[in-house]
């Protein structure tokens, strides 16, 4: 398809209806108040349904070879695999939350 | 005849180059990829602050944030994502044209974007979110302390991406600039894809910006 200079091209309405379609529900299942983890699962899964869709369709990702594909999908991987790499970060930081507030209480018995 | 076999063989072991049509369409996207961590590493670090925070120390940014002008701002730019591939489709065809005038849509609905932004951080900073405070809402100490992350990272966020769009902007009329003077065709558009590219992902980040920042 890319050595055909993309002579057939998708149907780009359609993608459009769709993404804005997505964008609707989005906003709609995000204004009530409901289970936290819920609507970020689902917000998170529409999100990346559109941005999907914009890759393969408007960007033509679907009619390049695979080897593109997988490269311009591997920084994805990588920045959720970021946000579990944060994780241990956090965790020190509630460590040293514990480890300053003994010594708050040493320094005020002091006086 | 063992020959021709083992030269078969060859040519089906060698893979095709990634873009054989266009180097700087790989070139593109090669700098997408990079760009794809910058921004990543944005969210990454913003999902980790208000992971840290927790729930009661970080106020649903739903709370400050306009929705339903964002929302709108994500209808316009998906619209110029349209505009942008039908700009391509047209000069796939031969129309200089129609392209010309797809390619001044798409930079009216960035053009119009940035302005909704400005429009939005002026608004968002009268009213008290800057870079070390939030509005008062009648909010927790908890939540106000945990909460002055929020102004830092939702304007390095929004304002690199709307950086984005501003070079978006001049890039497209670059394009459309050259466009006019004639020097893109049926056969020579190359640089119409790779601008398209660029503004798809401009598109797809916000996307993304849209859901973690606004909605979440």
């Amino acid at each position: 398809m890319a050595q055909d200079g993309h002579k057939e091209h998708p149907k780009y309405m359609n993608i459009f209806w769709w993404l804005l379609g997505l964008t609707i529900v989005e906003v709609a299942i995000a204004i009530p108040d409901y289970n936290v983890i819920l609507k970020g699962i689902l917000l998170v899964g529409l999100a990346c349904s559109k941005a999907i869709l914009v890759a393969n369709y408007f960007m033509h990702l679907k009619f390049e070879k695979k080897t593109l594909a997988i490269i311009v999908v591997t920084p994805f991987l990588i920045c959720v695999l970021l946000v579990f790499a944060l994780m241990p970060d956090l965790t020190s930081v509630d460590r040293l939350d514990g480890i300053e507030k003994p010594a708050e209480v040493v320094d005020t018995s002091a006086h | 005849m063992e020959h021709a076999t083992t030269l078969d063989h060859t040519e089906d072991v060698y893979e095709p180059s990634l873009t054989p049509d266009s180097l700087g369409k790989l070139g593109m996207w090669v700098f997408l990829v990079g760009d794809t961590m910058s921004f990543g590493a944005l969210l990454a670090a913003y999902a980790a602050l208000r992971a840290g925070a927790g729930i009661v120390g970080w106020v649903p940014p739903s709370e400050i944030l306009g929705i339903n002008l964002t929302a709108f701002m994500t209808f316009l730019l998906i619209c110029s994502s349209v505009t942008m591939v039908k700009a391509l489709e047209s000069i796939q065809n031969g129309n200089v044209s129609r392209m010309c005038t797809f390619l001044g849509l798409t930079i009216a609905g960035g053009v119009i974007f940035l302005g909704l932004q400005a429009y939005e951080w002026y608004h968002l900073i009268t009213h008290g979110l800057t870079l070390t405070g939030i509005p008062d809402h009648g909010l927790s100490g908890a939540a106000i302390s945990g909460s002055t992350l929020f102004g830092p990272t939702f304007y390095a966020i929004t304002g690199f991406h709307g950086l984005h769009v501003t070079g978006g902007v001049i890039y497209l009329a670059v394009i459309l600039i050259h466009g006019l003077r004639g020097r893109y065709t049926a056969e020579f558009n190359h640089e119409v894809e790779i601008v398209g590219l660029y503004w798809h992902f401009v598109d797809l980040i916000w996307i993304m910006v849209f859901t973690f920042i606004y909605l979440l």
